[in-house]
């Protein structure tokens, strides 16, 4: 068994953003565990430019922004143990890890750093009826083999969904050949970011089809079509009559990220109903003493700016656990989500807090000529308005401490959407 | 000359394979598709079925009965995973009362045992979680779940340790009387064989009416299926089948042996015995009669989707045995429910009938045992460790959901009978068969696959023929390989 301060399970953006402000904040018993070959996580095969503009103002390319954390963790010295696979977490913080290199090895945390990101909701999730032929990929599994691998899965696509990934990865099969025919969205609006419509659909010709879905897969062995009807917004159910045959090799899913959490069920951690994530304060504490958890594991962010701010206070506040100074509140308020806020984090906030925390959601739907409100039990303390809220973009609220005085006997925050007449 | 050839490597196929391989018989058996359990023995409902459902006197209900007590023994010779766990056939509403006392007579007269009706407190206090309408039930004590696929492999495995040769992508196209025997004309060459085994499934029709004038019919009956992720196994207990009707046992909600739950099938008589379509009535069909099971199905929860064919015979029942106008031509046609839970007797039957006409001696270093790939997921951590040392590709974790390690999947390839598809492999070791439904694995599967088997990834299928995964590569082969 090994003795660990901090243990970081996954070296992706928010593994390497947690170990960094904690190795900076003074602790020098990190290690982190990463399942790949290599750190970066996703990033890796997200070769294309945009990130980095919050954190660094400029536009890196994903293994770029990845490289500054890389090589801020091998200037610390932080130890990382990459090709290792957590296998088990107990809520006593007890983690079993295996290897090619060393076997099977047990750890004894003082503090776990969730930080495992997502995986992509697959077809079999949607139900979506026809065949099940080769030629349905997620979209990034596709980004995997095109990007890291040099395999081009198809050369005539319809992409289900419009998720950031599927966005992305449109431009990218069009720039390697293949022709892109349509972007199909059940939804009335897009579940990906304004920039990437316009960027990598926009920019290329490619129609955004919302209220509009596959429903059915033909092909007997291989892909050869799909059938796309549009939906009545309402109920998201096809309405006959529209139903338009698309002849294709490669269908790429983007409908949906799920935070990968087995390793925290196992740990014995509350998970959120909303965000599929684990249950957090401000401190980004889980409901199990001394496990955090950041970035995508917890809720799926939209920038990976934010995954490494989130991710640096966990860093600060594992270590603050690890020497006994994170202050625990008795009493804490629960965040509530009203009207058109889904997920909102954290999900408690301390009585008494010290400095601002930011309170992160997803809009549930578009609404424009809107504000969020911040309500202290029955009381209005903030207000942020923007031209549009849409669910592609999480909007991030300063929670002040002073919004707290006076709050009395108020055991809840509520965030909603208040949509002006 | 050879002495045996089967037609279908499905679970009958491979389970008179290994039965007639306890012989000193020559045996070849021949598979249409890239690999063995690839038609309606890898998508059914994995039930060993207790046996009070089919007609009494009927080939169904003796196979049946004379299958589902044979698998103790078979699963432990084999290795394969199954579970006693009951089934129930349920009522929901009060009239039922009567049709379950007529279903459990035909059990008793099927010599079906511990066979009782329950009443609301016994069936809730077995299953809490049932839907509310749910009134009585069958209680079927020797009902089990079985994996279907292990099942069939570890027959065709045992099968080929002992001596059976298979060959797939090799359709039979067709079957002559010669003097002697029969000549196989197949996609993977002529074979000449003393007698020949029908165990076609879908097709045992065409390759019967081949050769006699005893004509079958086959019709393909379509079931749907959902898979539920197993966050909810613990759900229901036992298999609960709802009051049967004439097209089948009804949409059951079952367990299965890797923690999934099934809800299915539904039956829809189709013509085309290709068409192994999900649809969207078909599909709505199953979660309309499974929620009076299950009434509150997890909707966010399914991680896939299914159809199988059932090969079912215009007699409605099996035919099993020597063709009436064709000595030494075998049949196991119409096999389809109770199918899976009569195969081991099937076998057996078959086997020792060929073999008296043969008059073959069993042999003396027949291997009844075959271990299954040791499956790290089920492993203690002291096993873990053992295993990892023995091999380091225990230590890398390729399915990431089942928690399948590189060392299981390459042995699946190694394997006699091995894998030579995605599918293959999902099949062999459960990778790819879990919640991100192989979106995390798959790049490495293709890899490992064209490592072992020395392809390249433009080679690689998911089941066979053009399931193709890769178009084309993006740079020259060199760059490539660097990339």
């Amino acid at each position: 068994m090994r003795n660990v301060d901090i243990l970081i399970i996954g070296g992706g953006p928010a593994g390497l953003a947690a170990a960094i402000s904690a190795y900076e904040a003074g602790s020098r018993n990190i290690l982190i565990l990463e399942r790949d070959e290599n750190l970066g996580g996703i990033l890796k095969q997200c070769i294309h430019n945009g990130f980095g503009l919050h954190t660094f103002k400029e536009e890196l390319t994903g293994p770029e922004y990845a490289q500054r954390y890389i090589d801020k963790v091998i200037e610390y010295g932080i130890p990382t143990q990459c090709d290792t696979m957590v296998i088990d977490v107990t809520p006593d913080k007890v983690v079993t890890a295996v290897s090619r290199g060393a076997g099977l090895e047990h750890f004894k945390a003082k503090s776990i750093i969730l930080a495992m990101g997502c995986r992509e909701r697959p077809r079999g999730a949607l139900g979506t009826p026809g065949w099940r032929c080769s030629g349905i990929y997620t979209a990034g599994t596709a980004q995997k083999l095109v990007n890291l691998k040099g395999l081009m899965p198809g050369k005539k696509v319809v992409i289900l969904g419009s998720g950031d990934i599927g966005l992305i990865m449109a431009r990218r099969m069009t720039f390697m050949g293949a022709k892109v025919q349509a972007c199909v969205e059940l939804m009335p609006f897009s579940a990906g970011l304004k920039r990437n419509i316009v960027q990598c659909l926009d920019d290329y010709d490619i129609p955004l089809l919302l209220s509009h879905t596959v429903i059915d897969i033909h092909g007997k062995e291989h892909l050869e079509g799909v059938t796309v009807a549009e939906v009545d917004p309402k109920t998201l159910k096809p309405i006959e009559g529209t139903e338009q045959y698309y002849e294709c090799d490669t269908l790429l899913l983007s409908v949906g990220l799920i935070p990968e959490n087995e390793l925290t069920n196992m740990a014995g951690v509350k998970i959120s109903q909303a965000t599929n994530g684990a249950e957090v304060n401000e401190n980004l504490q889980t409901s199990v003493d001394g496990v955090f958890s950041c970035g995508n594991v917890l809720h799926v962010h939209d920038l990976v700016d934010y995954v490494s701010e989130e991710s640096a206070k966990a860093g600060i506040n594992a270590f603050k656990y690890v020497k006994g100074e994170l202050k625990e509140n008795e009493k804490t308020l629960e965040v509530v989500n009203g009207f058109g806020v889904s997920g909102a984090v954290p999900q408690r906030i301390s009585q008494k807090i010290d400095e601002p925390i930011s309170i992160m959601f997803r809009p549930r739907g578009v609404f424009k000529k809107a504000q969020v409100c911040i309500d202290v039990g029955d009381k209005q303390v903030a207000t942020k308005k923007a031209r549009i809220f849409t669910p592609g973009e999480m909007v991030t609220l300063k929670f002040k401490p002073e919004y707290l005085e006076n709050s009395g006997n108020a055991d809840k925050i509520t965030v909603r959407v208040e949509v002006q007449q | 000359m050879i002495d045996v050839v089967i037609i279908g490597g499905g679970v009958v196929g491979c389970a008179v394979a290994r039965e007639l391989s306890r012989y000193d018989l020559s045996v070849s058996l021949l598979e249409k598709t890239d690999d063995i359990c690839n038609g309606q023995s890898k998508a059914n409902t994995a039930i060993i079925h207790g046996g009070y459902d089919a007609k009494p006197g009927t080939l169904k209900a003796k196979f049946n009965v004379l299958g589902n007590k044979m698998y103790d023994k078979i699963c432990k010779e084999l290795d394969v995973p199954y579970k006693w766990n009951t089934s129930l056939v349920v009522s929901f509403g009060q009239d039922g009362h009567a049709k379950l006392e007529e279903l459990k007579e035909q059990g008793i007269k099927n010599g079906v045992p511990g066979l009782s009706i329950i009443g609301q407190d016994e069936l809730r206090k077995r299953e809490p979680n049932i839907g509310s309408t749910a009134y009585e039930a069958l209680l079927v004590t020797n009902g089990g779940i079985v994996c279907p696929y292990e099942l069939t492999q570890a027959y065709a495995e045992n099968a080929a340790v002992n001596g059976v040769e298979f060959y797939r992508n090799a359709e039979v196209t067709g079957v002559e009387k010669i003097d002697g025997g029969w000549k196989v004309t197949s996609k993977a060459g002529t074979f000449t064989a003393k007698a020949v085994v029908n165990c076609a499934g879908l097709y045992s029709d065409v390759i019967n009416n081949m050769v006699s004038e005893d004509k079958l019919k086959i019709v393909p009956r379509r079931g749907e299926y959902y898979i539920v992720d197993k966050n909810y196994a613990d759900m229901f207990h036992a298999a609960i089948f709802q009051l049967p009707t004439k097209m089948g046992k009804g949409i059951l909600v079952s367990p299965t042996v890797d923690g999934t739950v099934l809800l299915g099938p539904t039956a829809e008589d189709i013509d085309d015995k290709t068409d192994t379509r999900t649809t969207a009535f078909g599909l709505s069909k199953v979660l309309k009669y499974a929620s009076l099971t299950w009434e509150d199905i997890p909707r966010k929860k399914f991680i896939t989707t299914f159809s199988g064919l059932r090969a079912h015979c215009d007699r409605d029942d099996f035919v099993l045995g020597e063709a009436p106008d064709a000595p030494m031509f075998f049949n196991a046609a119409g096999v389809e429910s109770p199918g899976l839970t009569s195969s081991p007797a099937i076998g057996v039957y078959l086997a020792e009938m060929i073999a008296d006409k043969l008059d073959s001696k069993k042999k003396e270093n027949f291997n009844p045992i075959r271990k299954g790939i040791p499956k790290f997921r089920e492993m203690s951590d002291e096993e873990r460790a053992k295993a990892i040392s023995a091999n380091p590709d225990y230590a890398k974790i390729v399915c990431r959901c089942e928690t399948v390690t590189e060392a299981e999947i390459r042995e699946a390839i190694r394997r006699p009978v091995g894998a030579r598809s995605v599918d293959g492999i999902k099949r062999r070791t459960r990778a790819g068969m879990g919640r991100c439904q192989a979106g995390f694995c798959t790049p490495r599967t293709l890899e490992i696959l064209c490592e072992e088997l020395h392809i390249s990834p433009l080679e690689v299928t998911k089941f066979g023929g053009d399931s193709k995964y890769i178009d084309s590569y993006l740079f020259e082969k060199g760059d490539n390989e660097n990339a």
